[in-house]
């Protein structure tokens, strides 16, 4: 598959241009290849950078393996949308951008040997935000899993439902829950992996009904925006607020994995429910 | 009783009431006739209120579904649901004022009632935290659910919400998660769910009551992915372009018609459901029964097929880019000639 090549792309774009960057972690300048070569991890301080659904969906899967669903989906625009600039054209500027028709990969794969439906989301393509292709593209992962007997892996990372596609975006929530349903009825199994940011209408849906729920280090999750929590609250948010640290210590997520380890975590776990 | 001038545009009505109060006055303390003039000026009245909520921008709209008169979740209890049995907590953290649950009926038939609520006076509606829910609040719905479950009764939601509340409790209790675990048991719930937006359809706080077999909107409600001052905020950097966002986001019940996401307008009392609240009431507790029965007469497996599809179906995608371009135009289409001035809403019913 030509997705090697997507990689290097997209890569470029995630990753600041240049030999080196600035780490945003430990304000330490590091050798970008470094970066690249080790899962998107600072070498000093092991920052984790956002990786594109390509790149994420090439560290997980065994080398060849992944066989993509529904690559050919893309967004209508519903409500003829605009704001700066018409949702159409937009579209097409993100895929120009990103390489991708929208902002999730989902697909066949096999971690370590073991088959398995696998999906991520793009945080390139409009910051990760769920309209129809990601609902539905997600929808089809979960039926495909439920359809297939395989245990679900999502990787989600997202700012929420798309806005551009209005109340259609926000009932992607409840078509992509309502899959879920269906698949903890048939006794799938779901891991929803969660990384920076994972927020709002992804956040309020699928990505918090895995059966089992991980998050890597310091991301930032939770249902608002801190900006606008900060703006209710009129004070001071508490330190770590929102982060993995922060959720694991109030009882939402099962472990904080890094992402180094991420493969081994999901064999072993996938060894103890899979069937 | 008419309110007083809350909305810039009700002004006139207003000044046109003062005027028949002025005449009925003067009628009643002195000699002659004035039945004729009063008559006039409360045609013109109704004439005039009827033009100005004929030609209401999606922005008003938004603004009449939050009219510090409006009627709210207990008010309709208050009017319609008897033996009203009120249960309250989630049984882990606490009673969330916001999102009222509860055994009554509707009808003569016995329900389970979800309400959000936002609260009268000042006192009660920062115990509500102004529609807000917190996950406490989406926690006892679901539990109010699942007793419903139990004993076959129709659950009723009733949604009016700005949108689940943004703070640091609600983060530290999972508002997240309790809204998708609703959304997730929604879907599979064992027995009948009918919702009506009655005021404001705010986002995932919304959702997070409103997944089930038959969804109604009052006709001057809103229901929206994000509020049209936090789109503004995003899209263009300043809330002030809230009155743009709400024409662009298609708010209005007239275009979730359209986008197949409502069943069905429920008429408002002229000039809006404030104007006249027991009207209101008695049109929305009819809407209601309905749905009630006939959801009920649905054999259990097909409503929940059919649930399931209805939530399934809702998505524009396409794999063909033609088909991509015939779509997006006929949408621009639609656009163009359902709401020149975005304010072609349905004229009421009286
Ligand atoms: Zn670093």
């Amino acid at each position: 598959m030509a997705k090697t090549t997507v990689h290097a792309a997209t890569q470029e774009k995630r990753v600041p241009e240049g030999l080196w960057l600035r780490c945003p972690g430990c304000e330490n300048m590091i050798y970008r290849k470094q970066v690249e070569e080790s899962f998107g991890l600072c070498p000093d301080c092991q920052h984790h950078f956002r990786l594109t659904a390509r790149r994420r969906i090439a560290l997980l899967a065994d080398e060849g393996s992944f066989e993509e669903m529904l690559a050919d989906l893309r967004s209508a625009d519903p409500l003829n949308f605009t704001d700066r600039k018409p949702y159409a054209e937009r579209l097409v500027e993100e895929q120009k951008k990103t390489g991708m028709l929208d902002a999730a990969v989902v697909g066949k794969a096999f971690i370590k040997g073991r088959p398995l439906i696998l999906g991520a989301l793009d945080p390139d393509f409009i910051m990760g935000s769920m309209g129809s292709v990601v609902g539905e593209k997600v929808t089809g992962a979960i039926e495909k899993a439920a359809e297939t007997h395989l245990p679900l892996v999502i990787v989600s990372t997202s700012g929420g439902a798309r806005m551009m596609e209005g109340i259609i975006s926000l009932m992607q929530m409840a078509k992509t829950s309502a899959a879920l349903a269906r698949l903890d009825d048939a006794g799938g199994l779901f891991i929803s992996v969660l990384v920076n940011p994972c927020t709002a209408g992804v956040a309020a849906s699928f990505a918090f009904l895995g059966d089992i729920i991980i998050a890597e280090p310091k991301a930032l999750i939770g249902f608002a925006g801190p900006r606008v929590i900060f703006q209710t609250m009129k004070r001071e948010l508490p330190e770590g607020f929102q982060t993995s640290e922060f959720l694991l210590e109030h009882g939402f997520l099962d472990m904080i994995v890094e992402r180094p380890n991420l493969r081994s975590e999901l064999a072993a776990l996938i060894d103890y429910c899979g069937k | 009783m008419a309110p007083g001038p809350i909305l810039e545009f009700e002004k006139p009505f207003a000044a046109l009431e003062e005027e028949i109060q002025g005449l009925e006055k003067v009628q009643a303390e002195q000699p002659g006739d004035l039945s004729a003039e009063v008559a006039a000026l409360r045609r013109t009245l109704v004439e005039m209120i009827r033009k100005t909520y004929g030609g209401l921008t999606p922005w008003n709209l938004v603004q009449v579904s939050r009219h510090p008169q409006r009627p709210l979740a207990r008010d309709y209890i208050d009017y319609f649901v008897s033996d009203f049995k009120e249960l309250h907590g989630d049984r882990y953290f606490g009673d969330d004022a916001a999102m009222v649950t509860g055994f009554g009926k509707i009808g003569g038939e016995k329900i389970m009632l979800i309400a959000e609520h936002k609260g009268r006076d000042t006192k009660e509606r920062v115990a509500c935290h102004f529609g807000c829910p917190h996950p406490e609040g989406y926690r006892k719905a679901l539990r109010a659910m699942r007793l419903a479950e139990k004993y076959a009764l129709p659950v009723v939601t009733l949604i009016d919400t700005p949108g689940a509340f943004p703070g640091i409790g609600a983060e530290e209790r999972g508002q997240a998660q309790a809204i998708a675990i609703n959304l997730m048991e929604m879907a599979r719930l064992r027995t009948p769910i009918v919702s009506v937006v009655i005021g404001e359809g705010g986002s995932g706080g919304a959702l997070g009551i409103g997944v089930g077999d038959r969804m109604g909107i009052l006709q001057y409600a809103y229901y929206s992915v994000i509020s049209p001052e936090g789109c503004a905020a995003i899209l263009w950097k300043t809330a002030k372009l809230a009155e743009a966002a709400a024409a662009s986001l298609r708010l209005t019940p007239q275009h979730l018609l359209e986008l197949g996401i409502v069943d069905e307008i429920i008429p408002e009392p002229l000039g809006g459901a404030h104007r006249n609240p027991r009207d209101m009431a008695t049109t929305l507790e009819r809407k209601l029964v309905g749905f009630v029965r006939q959801a009920k007469r649905m054999p259990l497996e097909k409503l929940l097929a059919r649930r399931y599809e209805r939530i399934r179906s809702v998505g524009k995608v396409v794999s063909d880019p033609a088909a991509l371009v015939a779509l997006n135009a006929a949408a621009a289409a639609e656009k163009a000639e359902a709401a020149p001035a975005n304010g072609n809403l349905p004229l009421d019913a009286n």
